[in-house]
């Protein structure tokens, strides 16, 4: 197999990986087989010496699933250069009220979601307040003489109560659905970030 | 050997091996083969993390009329050269005392 055959070869064992990777690997085997034909090496013997391709593709590939310990962050940060850091500074109003402006835009829909949930819980808690103050009224009418009007409200304010008790168990099922709701939005929203910066 | 031990003294062997000049990707395999066989997409993967990891730069210049990487240790890699040997020799020190006869 002469140096070309070897090259495409392995090309073609690479396909999928990203063009700059593949042709950046394909310069280095290169330049590995022509510093051996250089040693007095013939093409083919120096391509034999950097084994079947089937072999080096497979250990790519294999290197690639392996990631290096090291991550990025781990490395030294770089550093804004001054005029980079002149136009920061300029153009804080316009990206700075932008940023503003898409931080609330995220933050919208978790507001709403818990404004609906907390006005359940209010009117929950009106329906108990009116349902204590309806059955306790029997006592100011009965003080005051007058009997009717005391037990029509004492009816009114148990079924304030029984409201109350049904309208509970709806909160909590609601809190519990927008409660889900938000987690699912939130890890929707971060996988999104995350796939983003590994695409950067 | 433990993945990770390796890993490490296989970016140490590189950094020493281009610690003196400026050398290119088969002059490092020759220069490590009497010690350690060490294949070209293996070279070429610590290649890469030693440059992510700013402790060595690559330069292309021309040799023969054909393109050829250069590369050159940073003040950091050299560094990490150093750390190495003072990590090394507290290594053998907890060496010994693990082996020690009772």
């Amino acid at each position: 197999m002469n140096k070309a055959d070897f090259l495409a070869a392995l090309r073609k064992g690479l396909a999928g990986l990203p063009e700059e990777e593949i042709e950046e690997r394909l310069t280095f085997y290169s330049e590995m087989i022509d510093d051996r034909v250089e040693e007095g090496l013939s093409e083919e013997e120096a391509v034999a010496r950097i084994g079947p391709v089937e072999l080096v593709v497979s250990q790519i590939l294999s290197d690639l699933s392996d990631p290096p310990p090291t991550r990025e962050g781990t490395g030294p940060r770089r550093r804004f250069s001054a005029w980079e850091l002149v136009l920061l500074i300029l153009g804080s109003p316009l990206w700075l009220s932008l940023a503003v402006v898409a931080g609330l835009a995220v933050l919208t829909p978790y507001a709403v979601l818990w404004s609906v949930l907390l006005s359940l819980w209010a009117l929950d808690l009106a329906l108990a307040a009116c349902a204590i103050a309806g059955v306790l009224s029997p006592i100011g009418f009965a003080l005051q003489g007058s009997i009717w009007p005391g037990i029509a409200l004492f009816g009114a304010g148990l079924a304030c109560a029984g409201a109350c008790l049904l309208f509970f168990f709806a909160c909590k099922r609601a809190s519990k659905g927008t409660l889900s709701l938000a987690k699912r939005l939130f890890t929707g929203l971060k996988s999104r970030l995350i796939r983003k910066e590994r695409r950067a | 050997m433990d993945i990770q031990l390796k890993r490490g003294l296989l970016d140490v062997c590189v950094l020493a091996a281009i610690k003196g000049k400026d050398s290119y990707g088969y002059q490092i395999i020759k220069d490590i083969k009497p010690y350690l066989e060490l294949s070209e997409s293996t070279l070429y993967t610590i290649l890469k993390r030693l440059e992510s990891a700013h402790l060595l730069t690559v330069r292309t210049a021309e040799h023969d009329g054909r393109l050829r990487k250069y590369y050159h240790i940073t003040e950091q890699g050299l560094r990490r050269l150093e750390e190495f040997q003072s990590d090394w020799e507290e290594i053998l020190r907890l060496y010994r005392f693990i082996t020690k006869e009772k």
